[in-house]
């Protein structure tokens, strides 16, 4: 095996020169990468990590946050009725909403995959606009036209003879108006995630599915959702965590009202917290956000590797 | 001075899963050496850790006498070729080939008289200002070679660059780069998977297989004299025809009998080699083109070769017939002109100076 | 002879009715994006038009809503007159400059390394930055509240440069990691070989050829900073300090009779930059938003 391979003359042993810079050079690589990820990590432990834990500890303490007071600020609000309007308030929101979003995102991405390409791009832009406008200011023209007096929506109702509705004055009004608002700024990022999914699904498929005799209906269950499945729920998830810690909307439109009904956790929190200067207390309820958000992030998680090894 | 040597080179991954099992290897000053084997026989690792971009597990590798082990890739003094170019896509042809050399603080004037001389040997001069999105494969090819060619290394690393053209531009790719290589006469380390590619190019071929060497020799000489069975099948296109078979007779009328009975007899003066091995199984390998119809003025040591054409490929220089025997493919390379036909028996002649008899027990070549 | 008539006219009319199906969808289409663009449009349309009003006309209950009988440009006048609203604007500006610099600093950096310089625990470290990406503003706002309290920056704009980066660098990080890693392997090793060091390599490579990512990225980084509230409206309370979301939210409406053709102009301003961002740079906008569940 060896026989022809020693053609050229012997060149001198190299056992004297041997340096080894080629170990301090993977070395000092590591030692840069870790300097230029540090920035990075000041930020994840110092700004999220440390105030997270900080979080839980003044969730711990006494109103004047002079002593120790264990769950105290959790019994309170366990025994509060508005703690668990709110708590219920959030699920409520952030499960309808998403389930709308989706919905509604997963229809027009459909239908804008429909019409010809070269229109694809300006329909796009316009209805993505909604996303773009800050919410909290979007918000603001949303209150307007849910104002008692004056709604431009009741006027278009009215137009239909349909009775003027008291959007923020009545409780389940004013909860549906915090969902519409929410569905309206959401529901386009739907569209344009599924879209870009719709997009990446390989025509042939569809092919290879109408020559087998699919119909339309079956080629949407059996080829797009299968294919479809894995950003569907990153970005269902993903909008859960979202739409559940939201703030900027039930603060512009309601501030919490009426009566204190239509507080999520965030809305509540800082009300709680910051209003009223109970800094324990709103940490408190602010943390009742982290088991539902670890779960869904979990699950985030665990599809967003998946996705990845499908990749490789 | 620019002669390549590997000790007892050794790459190991985690896991334990050697790539490259302890290979040496002395490549000389301006020697085009082609490192050819299938896939994840070890070729290209050998390259890169030549290159620096792998770290080697144990062994040594010097360049120009220098021991290169600890030493990282830019202060090799090598060049590379990508399979995929590696062309750096937003600067212009110019920028890249200028780059290494304006990394290393080259007078302007000189980088310019290298690249222009370069642009010269490839004939890509009217390509400099364009960005390589806008060239062919065959171009960006040019220029990729053209990035090695301006910093006058002192090696040539080529990692399976004809890969990715189209058949046609990879043949006269192929020649261009044996052209660069009279012009600049720089060592040169070429891995490729494809033989034909090794065979043109280089002055040795090195054959791996397994992470070890099989061989190394001038590409005659493999093709000629392979030393083991695999040398013998991967060399060659069509490969070599194997059958297994018996060495029956004695010292002075050997004969190989296959297993349908045909009896080859053994060339005299290869008698006394093959002798030991009478009366024990062995593989015998004859190329398609040592396998040919008849012809009236054949002077070689012919033997009679009786087939049934099962299939027939007219390549139109030549026809390609193949049949089974016991299991076993075998091809031969007929004259377009011999009539042949699918279930029609013919008679075969078989050039017994050819052929290699194999001892299965050790796959090396008698 | 007859069949094979019969036969091709069915296939015909199957064509006929495949064209039609066809035809429909695409009407279906249609008639659902004009109505999903009204509804989404409608806020926006209905905010300028009411910025283009008297107060008088506003008050005045006769006639649509949605339309309006004699423009006025007032209301944007005063607007861009006002010394505080310019003030909300100016530091708006210079809070998203500030932050959108670092975020960029931090994670080309951090994704360079992570992407490129395998170390001990890089793999952890992305999932880690993913997982921060995950963590909502309004869970840290009141222990970043009392930490930014306790750093005397209550009040002030560095406060919110400081707290920002929390909302930018997680995403802007992993999205850059995915475009660095999207570029061939071959690339950094012709560049090692051609003799660039790791710094080189980043700023002569990595970062021209990953530059649609991170323009993809400085405009999340922008727009998310221009939108940020929850921090906004709980560290500032003194108008100057203030950036122009939770100014024009807290300060334009404050009396008991809303100012609502100031109030929807002043919304309409703040919301600008963004937007204009937006139309320029629309497809880099939308590859963001999508490079973060498509590439990671």
């Amino acid at each position: 095996m060896a026989d022809g391979t020693i053609a050229a003359p012997r060149a001198p042993d190299f056992a004297g020169q041997r340096a080894n810079s080629l170990q301090r050079f993977s070395r000092r690589r590591s030692t840069i990468a870790f300097l230029m990820t540090l920035p990075l990590l000041a930020v994840v432990v110092g700004l999220i990590a440390y105030p997270a834990a900080y979080g839980i500890y003044l969730s711990l303490l006494n109103r004047r946050m002079t002593e120790f007071a264990g769950l105290l600020n959790y019994e309170i609000l366990f025994d509060s009725d508005t703690f668990w309007n709110v708590a219920w308030q959030s699920c409520i929101f952030a499960i309808t909403a998403v389930l709308a979003k989706a919905l509604i995102g997963f229809w027009l991405a459909h239908m804008l995959h429909d019409i010809p390409a070269k229109g694809q791009r300006k329909w796009r832009g316009m209805l993505l606009i909604p996303w773009v406008i800050p919410p909290a200011l979007s918000t603001l023209g949303w209150w307007w036209m849910f104002d008692p007096t004056y709604s431009s929506i009741n006027y278009v109702l009215s137009i239909f003879a349909i009775p003027a509705v008291s959007w923020l004055g009545e409780p389940n009004w004013a909860r549906t108006a915090v969902i519409i608002v929410n569905v309206w700024y959401g529901a386009p990022f739907f569209m344009i995630m599924y879209l870009a999914a719709l997009k990446s699904v390989p025509e042939q498929l569809y092919e290879a599915a109408a020559i087998d005799g699919a119909s339309s209906w079956q080629r949407l269950r059996f080829v797009t959702l299968p294919m479809m499945a894995n950003i569907i729920s990153i970005t269902v998830l993903f909008s859960l965590i979202v739409t559940f810690a939201n703030y900027d909307i039930v603060r512009v439109l309601t501030n919490g009202g009426p009566r204190d009904l239509t507080h999520v956790f965030a809305s509540y929190a800082f009300q709680v917290g910051i209003l009223s200067g109970n800094i324990p207390r709103g940490a408190a309820v602010s943390l009742f956000m982290l088991p539902l958000l670890a779960i869904c992030a979990f699950f985030v998680l665990r599809g967003v590797t998946r996705r990845n090894k499908e990749q490789m | 001075m620019a002669q390549v040597s590997l000790r007892k080179l050794v790459k190991a991954y985690e896991g334990g899963v050697q790539a490259v099992k302890g290979i040496d290897l002395e490549i000389a000053d301006h020697e085009f050496v082609v490192l050819v084997g299938p896939s994840g026989c070890g070729k290209s690792t050998t390259l890169r850790m030549i290159a620096g971009l792998e770290e080697i597990t144990s062994g040594d590798i010097a360049i120009g006498g220098t021991l290169v082990n600890d030493i990282p890739p830019r202060d090799r003094d090598i060049a590379m070729v990508f399979q995929n170019y590696a062309l750096y896509p937003h600067m212009s042809v110019f920028d890249n080939m200028a780059f290494g050399l304006t990394l290393r603080k080259f007078p302007k004037a000189e980088i310019k008289r290298r690249v222009d001389e370069a642009a010269r040997i490839l004939d890509i001069g009217m390509l400099l200002d364009r960005k390589p999105k806008a060239l062919s494969g065959g171009q960006r090819q040019r220029v990729a070679m053209g990035r090695a060619i301006v910093r006058d290394p002192k090696v040539f690393l080529f990692d399976e660059p004809l890969s990715n053209l189209d058949a046609k531009l990879r043949v006269q790719m192929r020649t261009e780069i044996k052209k660069v290589h009279q012009t600049v006469k720089t060592t040169t380390v070429y891995v490729t998977h494809d033989q034909i590619e090794a065979m043109t190019l280089a002055d040795r071929v090195v054959v791996m297989n397994h992470g070890v060497i099989e061989q190394v020799g001038a590409p005659q000489e493999l093709y000629h004299h392979p030393a083991t069975r695999f040398v013998a099948g991967f060399i060659g296109s069509p490969a070599m025809n194997f059958s297994p078979a018996r060495l029956e007779g004695d010292a002075h009328a050997l004969r190989v009998v296959l297993p349908n009975g045909t009896a080859l007899p053994v060339p005299s003066h290869r008698a006394a080699r093959y002798a030991p091995f009478v009366g024990r199984p062995i593989l015998v390998g004859l190329r398609p083109e040592h396998l040919t119809d008849k012809k009236p003025t054949d002077k070689r040591n012919i033997a009679d070769f009786p087939a049934i054409p099962e299939v027939i490929e007219p390549m139109g220089m030549e026809t390609l017939v193949h049949f089974w025997m016991d299991g076993h493919e075998i091809s031969a390379r007929l004259d377009p002109t011999c009539p042949v036909s699918v279930g029609v028996p013919i008679v075969l002649a078989a050039d017994m100076d050819q052929m290699h008899i194999i001892d299965p027990a050790t796959d090396k070549v008698l | 002879m007859s069949a094979t008539i019969a036969k091709s006219a069915s296939i015909y009319s199957r064509a006929g009715s495949l064209a039609s199906e066809r035809r429909w969808a695409l009407w279906i289409a249609y008639i659902s994006l004009i109505f999903a663009a009204v509804i989404f449009l409608a806020p926006p349309v209905y905010m300028f038009m009411t910025s283009l009003k008297t107060s008088a006309e506003i008050a005045n209950m006769t006639g649509s809503p949605w339309g309006v009988t004699s423009p006025t440009l007032d209301n944007y006048q005063v607007l861009l007159t006002n010394a505080t609203f310019l003030r909300f604007f100016l530091n708006s500006a210079i809070i998203t400059v500030c932050v959108v610099v670092i975020t960029m600093v931090i994670s080309i950096l951090a994704a360079f390394a992570l992407a490129r310089m395998r170390f001990w625990g890089s793999q952890f470290l992305a999932t880690g930055v993913f997982l921060t990406y995950l963590v909502p503003d309004t869970l840290l706002f009141i222990p970043l509240y009392q930490i930014v309290g306790g750093l005397g920056l209550l009040n002030s704009i560095w406060g919110l440069i400081l707290v920002y980066p929390t909302l930018t660098v997680p995403f802007c990080t992993w999205i850059m990691i995915g475009y660095f890693a999207s570029i061939p392997k071959e690339l950094d090793e012709a560049a090692l070989i051609d003799g660039a060091t790791w710094p080189q390599m980043l700023i002569k490579i990595f970062i021209p050829v990953a530059m649609p990512g991170i323009i993809a990225a400085t405009i999340f980084a922008f727009t998310v900073s221009w939108a940020a509230f929850v921090y906004p409206t709980a560290f500032v309370t003194t108008p100057e300090n203030m950036p122009l979301t939770i100014g024009v939210v807290s300060q334009l409406v404050r009396a008991d009779t809303y100012a609502w053709g100031q109030i929807m102009a002043g919304a309409l301003l703040a919301a600008l930059p963004p937007v204009i961002l937006y139309a320029f740079l629309m497809d880099y906008y939308i590859a963001g938003l999508t490079a973060g569940a498509t590439k990671g």
